[in-house]
């Protein structure tokens, strides 16, 4: 892998090798004490974040850290960038300065596209942490990691992406990861939360939640903006809540073995019923510990280069 | 009176090549093997000779951005491209909403020489849509504006619209209309469709424009008044057109479509290079054909560049900060032949239509868009059809270099450009 931008047009090999990595990782360091490989040792790492994300960047910054590289944070708001330093000119002093690897969060889509193409030629590696409203690849690494471990191979494992697909990267990148990966992915969100052209996306769109979950082997839930409730995209949270918040009724009717994720941080209550977000089906937890293992594996993949013999 | 022979050229690209002869500012004689003294003859080889080209939609960025485009260097690109006068649109800074800055583009066109540079005026104040501008004051200025427009912002007050449209019949005004229900566009960053969903940038969806353009037709009809629409982007605008033309109405009804929106698709936002962002921004390939379409059969009158240069720093940078536009006068032609004549749907008179005749009758020029004739007004452009050439942003002469079709091979150039029987650009070098 040259950078990780996107999990559309990863192929099923290099995805499978990641999540085949992040368990070796897994498995390594567990119940170890000190939880510290030496494989990238004098490595750079820079996180580079124009918007706030706590739990990204602490996975990330715990990844690195694990793999003994160099850590440094860069926070960014995007008013400081529209003052002075154009991403560019940032871009080219952070490799300047000897940057191995950039993870970069913007709300731009495709920014970390275009970081890419500036640090190319200094070989500079780059890992989207999330664009605008484009994607978010790691997350739908450690979501397919967290499914594999509860269901399994995902070849031919029905998902359902639920609530606000319109500006989530999460969903995208799922799409693409999960069908690449043989799942087969049904959207369900209103009608004002599915991007035109979602239906070329090699997923179902549905409306109507109910008759779906009995057929899903996963139920991923997105998370809803509190700006967007007001942007006039649904009536109100409670009417959201009631067509498509994840409550006990609804977790009844999913079978047995079905898991639920959300990438966080949820708004308990709207998009789902806090018992079922602390229910055993709920596999919230193990994604925050799985985004470690598989940023190891990013890592690892993008820095370390060879293929991690298990 | 200076005298310039042009050997063995095809007026409209029909018949056999004959030479013409201007004389001072005018054709003088057309005929075959002319034995007539010259200070200078171009042997242009069976050239096709066409009635100089008129752009009703340039941004030469002066005042303001110099950096990006002054009327000098916009006035080079001009002439390089066939040029003989050029609309330089009001959004400059500070904005050309008062005489006072109409009258120094005006004047600035002048003392460059190349081209004739006639300013837009601003619709409403500030570009705010709020209140017009004072429009009859700039008509009655030296610069006697013909066209008014807020291009770069859509008037999208429907009552301040019916005034512009209303006010501006008195002295023959031309309200030009950007057509995006801003609405409806908030946040937009490409055409809303499938490319922009998977790509995660905000829709401009077809109707923003189509509504505004439906809206205005009635008023234009309504009042009477004289409507241009902007770069048309969707078919939906043609089917509009199309219906508006077809019912004997007052008003009148023009539209103009870029080049870039005659070949160019959203398939083109795959790399995120913002080269690639315009507003209205590059649409289906369904649209392209559809526009393709309305533009031969007179549905769209003509071809606008809305040459829009940025500095460097204004496109290297993040999609979303990046300033919409693209550079479009050294290269309108050769995507016209490459689009229109090629495939067939326009012949050398067409694009005489498109590109001359129609847009100096829409913005009232009399001495512009005149026939290849004795007597006319030597406002000529020579192609040479057959030439291959490869587009290289850098080496244009505008100082942006936000060229879309660098590195594309283009059919069709200029050979020589005539401002009033002077060569201004010949053998792709400006003359001065
Ligand atoms: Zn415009």
């Amino acid at each position: 892998m040259r950078h990780l931008l996107s999990t559309e047009g990863l192929d099923a090999a290099t995805a499978t090798s990641v999540l085949d990595t992040a368990d070796t990782l897994k498995q390594t360091l567990l119940g170890r004490e000190v939880k510290k490989l030496p494989t990238l040792r004098g490595r750079t790492v820079v996180t580079l974040f124009y918007e706030n994300s706590t739990r990204t960047r602490v996975s990330f910054e715990v990844a690195g850290k694990w793999m003994s590289a160099d850590v440094i944070n860069v926070s960014a708001s995007s008013s400081s960038v529209n003052k002075g330093e154009s991403l560019r000119d940032t871009a080219l002093t952070l490799a300047a300065a000897g940057a191995d690897c950039v993870i970069m969060r913007h709300p731009a889509s495709g920014a970390a596209h275009r970081l890419a193409g500036w640090l190319d030629e200094v070989g500079t590696q780059v890992v989207n942490a999330g664009d605008g409203m484009h994607e978010h690849p790691t997350q739908a690494l450690l979501d397919a990691a967290t499914l594999r471990e509860r269901l399994g191979e995902l070849a031919g494992r029905r998902i359902a992406i639920v609530g606000d697909l319109l500006h989530s990267r999460v969903a995208r990148s799922n799409v693409h990861l999960l069908r690449t990966l043989g799942a087969e992915v049904v959207l369900v969100a209103p009608p004002t939360l599915v991007p035109a052209g979602a239906d070329q996306w090699g997923a179902e769109v549905r409306h109507d939640l109910d008759p779906e979950l009995p057929k899903l082997d996963a139920v991923m839930m997105l998370r809803v903006q509190a700006e967007r409730m007001h942007g006039g995209f649904f009536p109100s949270a409670r009417e959201y809540s009631i067509a498509y918040g994840l409550n006990q009724a609804r977790l009844d009717k999913l079978p047995e073995h079905a898991v639920v994720l959300h990438p966080g941080p949820m708004l308990r209550g709207m998009e789902i019923a806090p018992a079922v977000a602390d229910s055993p089906r709920a596999a919230i937890t193990q994604q925050v510990s799985n985004g470690v293992h598989v940023r190891m594996a990013v890592l690892y993949h993008l820095l370390a280069g060879e293929e991690l013999s298990a | 009176m200076s005298r310039l022979l042009l050997k063995d050229v095809r007026p409209y690209g029909e018949g056999d090549p004959v030479d013409v002869l201007v004389v001072g500012e005018a054709i003088a004689e057309i005929g075959a093997n002319l034995e007539v003294d010259a200070d200078e003859i171009v042997h242009a080889g069976g050239a096709v000779l066409l009635p100089g080209f008129v752009d009703l939609h340039t941004h030469l960025r002066e005042p303001g951005r110099e950096d990006a485009e002054t009327v000098e260097t916009g006035s080079a690109a001009a002439a390089l491209g066939g040029y003989t006068a050029v609309f330089a649109m009001a959004n400059t800074d500070p904005v050309a909403d008062n005489a006072v800055i109409v009258e120094h583009v005006w004047r600035r066109g002048r003392e460059v020489g190349l081209v004739d540079v006639h300013p837009v005026g601003a619709v409403t104040v500030g570009l705010k849509g709020e209140k017009l501008a004072e429009l009859g004051t700039m008509r009655r200025s030296a610069a006697e504006v013909r066209i008014f427009s807020d291009d770069g912002h859509c008037v999208h007050d429907p009552l301040i619209m019916r005034r512009a449209l209303e006010y501006t019949k008195s002295f023959g005004g031309v309200v030009a209309q950007h057509a995006e229900e801003p609405r409806l566009t908030v946040g937009a960053q490409a055409h809303e469709g499938a490319n922009a969903a998977r790509l995660g940038l905000a829709g401009w969806p077809a109707p923003a424009e189509e509504a505004i353009v439906a809206r205005d037709c009635l008023l234009a009809g309504h009042t009477g008044g004289t409507l241009h629409i902007c770069h048309v982007s969707t078919s939906g605008t043609a089917d509009i057109l199309r219906w508006w033309k077809s019912r004997k109405t007052a008003g009148s009804v023009s539209a103009e479509v870029t080049p870039h929106h005659l070949l160019l698709t959203d398939d083109r936002l795959e790399t995120y290079d913002p080269v690639n962002k315009v507003n209205p921004p590059l649409r289906t390939d369904a649209d392209v054909m559809a526009l393709r379409e309305a533009l031969a059969d007179g549905t769209v009158d003509c071809v606008a560049t809305d040459h829009a240069p940025h500095a460097a720093q204004d496109k290297d940078c993040e999609w979303a900060a990046a300033k919409p536009g693209m550079l479009g006068l050294q290269t309108a032609l050769g995507i016209v032949v490459r689009t229109m004549v090629r495939p067939g749907l326009l012949d050398w008179r067409g694009v005489a239509r498109v590109m001359s005749e129609r847009p100096a009758e829409i913005a009232g020029l009399a001495d512009q868009g005149r026939p290849v004739a004795a007597g006319e007004p030597a406002n000529l452009v020579l192609v040479d059809p057959d030439a291959e050439w490869t587009v290289r942003g850098a080496e244009l002469a505008s100082l942006g270099e936000n060229s879309p079709f660098d590195g594309m091979q283009l059919p069709g150039r200029v050979v020589a450009t005539l401002l009033r029987g002077r060569l201004t650009a010949h053998e792709g070098k400006v003359r001065r």
